[in-house]
């Protein structure tokens, strides 16, 4: 029965490639960024102030609170100050990390250290969070009774918890970075006379980048939409995710949509302008 | 590159701090499953806790659902996932780094776009009420991204006159896929598979915007209970089940396909 339509295809290599592609990229267009579009005409609606309702009159209004009240400002610079602190101590913590994996392990420690950094990463996202609220919990968490210290609940909090989650993220690719890179030409550069530091700046960094790049990509994204782990150990701490859970949980999806819109454009910028690192075949 | 004794331990050392890093919060919420008292220091060993978990409406209403939405949305990512790979595969076209483009953004972009996004198109545009359907459309949206990827790295290994040699034999496309491709692929699928409905049973700010009120997954318990004291047992109980329902699966997927960088 299907012979036919094989045979037909066989001619029509168009049409094999059509039908491949039309369910995942109708899904992709179609809910994916079709519900992108969504956002940005959602956020050019308002919200009327006595019934709480959504009208459907297009204006820029929402940006322009945006732009007006200084407070949304003061929250965009601070998510985007912890998204860079946080995507500065994972590249920190990472890069010694993958070192050892890639060059200095034996094969078998390798593997698992491989298993090992993976598996955190699949473990609950809520749970760790969760299980770091009970280790920064000033007023008798596990860091307070064993150290007699604790940064407690707020923006170092934020940062350290961040950081924790998003580390395997920037360890793997950059391991798979290092592992794509030839031993023989760290060889070639200690021939030359190159001592370690050299080798890094000359051969590894400019190789290592688009992986390091990738690896930046995971930490800035997942750092600059996080709420919920702002909401579990940040305080008071409010981020560009809690502003916009806060103003979609009163129903003012309009000014939500509009502030999503920002984190949304930061990204698309961010991977338009890496494209050509070639980064994003790391990912 | 020349490293010294010391440079080699000290990296060593660093690196043996971090696994500690990565895995003591969640073995100390695991201790705390099992925790006597209702407090977040362990103070004696009891069972008594997974049994209330085990007997708590909530709890089980939340677990079900979990179960149904990631394999849902696991069964959704796993057709549209090879298919999307497939073509990217074999066909050089116009658009093609779009598409490849297109793939990763649902997972490149920060959950809460991705989950407001969702919700502006099912309710502001399209009318559609929130609830199962909605959430798996949305799981399933990140869930093809995991399978797509597996299923490509996979088929970038692969040599490709195996397919020809079926070709040749006189196989049609669809023989060709279903004795050739399919076999060699399904080891790839099974754990791209694993990896989506790992990455679903965890999922909390996509779902908190696409399920609605009346639908609830163990996240979403977590996230409910997590700062009521009288219910602090009962969220570590659960709170370390999503661990090991989600780790588990990712072995098997790590052990299947042996390949690190493939298995996010």
């Amino acid at each position: 029965m299907l012979k036919p339509l094989a045979r037909w295809l066989h001619r029509r290599p168009l049409a094999g490639l059509v039908g491949l592609l039309c369910a995942p990229l109708a899904w992709l267009v179609v809910v994916y960024l079709g519900s992108l579009v969504a956002l940005l005409v959602s956020s050019l609606y308002s919200l009327d102030s006595f019934t709480f309702t959504v009208v459907k009159h297009v204006g820029l209004q929402n940006f322009r609170e945006l732009w007006h009240r200084p407070v949304y400002a003061r929250v965009a610079t601070r998510t985007l100050g912890v998204a860079a602190a946080v995507t500065l101590v994972d590249l920190v913590l990472a890069m010694p990390i993958a070192f050892y994996m890639a060059k200095v392990a034996t094969p078998r420690v390798r593997r698992a250290l491989g298993i090992a950094l993976i598996l955190p990463l699949w473990a609950s996202y809520l749970a760790k969070a969760y299980a770091w609220r009970t280790f920064l919990d000033p007023a008798g968490g596990l860091l307070r009774k064993t150290l007699g210290w604790s940064p407690g609940f707020g923006l170092s909090g934020v940062v350290i918890v961040l950081a924790y989650l998003w580390l395997p993220y920037a360890i793997l690719p950059i391991y798979a970075g290092l592992e794509r890179l030839p031993n023989s030409l760290l060889e070639a550069s200690a021939d030359l006379g190159g001592r370690a530091g050299v080798t890094l700046r000359a051969v590894v960094f400019p190789i290592l980048l688009p992986a390091v790049v990738a690896a930046t990509i995971f930490t800035f994204s997942l750092s600059l939409g996080d709420y919920i782990t702002v909401g579990i150990v940040g305080g008071k701490t409010q981020m560009i995710g809690n502003v916009i859970s806060a103003n979609f949980g009163v129903n003012n999806v309009p000014l939500a949509a509009a502030f999503a819109v920002v984190p949304m454009v930061i990204m698309v910028l961010y991977l338009v302008g890496v494209r050509r690192t070639g980064a994003l075949e790391n990912l | 590159m020349y490293l010294s004794t010391a440079v080699r331990r000290g990296i060593a050392i660093l690196t043996a701090a971090v696994v500690l890093f990565l895995y003591a919060p969640i073995a100390y919420l695991g201790l705390l499953a099992f925790n006597r008292e209702r407090s977040i220091i362990f103070s004696g060993f009891t069972l008594k806790w997974w049994g209330v978990a085990w007997r708590d409406h909530e709890v089980r209403r939340a677990l079900w659902g979990s179960v149904r939405t990631a394999t849902m949305a696991t069964l959704v990512a796993l057709v549209l996932g090879t298919l999307a790979s497939l073509a990217v595969h074999r066909y050089r076209f116009f658009g093609r780094t779009t598409v490849s483009f297109a793939v990763i953004l649902p997972i490149a972009l920060p959950g809460i776009v991705t989950g407001i996004a969702l919700n502006a198109a099912f309710r502001q545009i399209l009318g559609v009420k929130l609830g199962f359907f909605t959430l798996v459309v949305a799981h399933a949206t990140f869930c093809l991204v995991v399978v797509f990827n597996n299923v490509v790295a996979r088929l970038r290994r692969l040599p490709g006159n195996l397919e020809e040699a079926s070709a040749d034999l006189g196989g049609d496309a669809f023989q060709t896929f279903r004795f050739v491709t399919l076999p060699l692929l399904r080891s790839a699928l099974f754990a791209g598979g694993l990896l989506a409905f790992a990455l679903s049973f965890d999922e909390i700010v996509v779902t908190t915007f696409t399920a609605g009120s009346g639908f609830s997954t163990l996240p979403q318990f977590i996230l409910g209970n997590y700062s009521r004291p009288q219910r602090l047992p009962v969220v570590n109980v659960v709170a370390i089940t999503v661990v090991v329902l989600s780790i588990v699966p990712a072995w098997l997927a790590q052990r299947i396909s042996g390949d690190v960088s493939s298995a996010r």
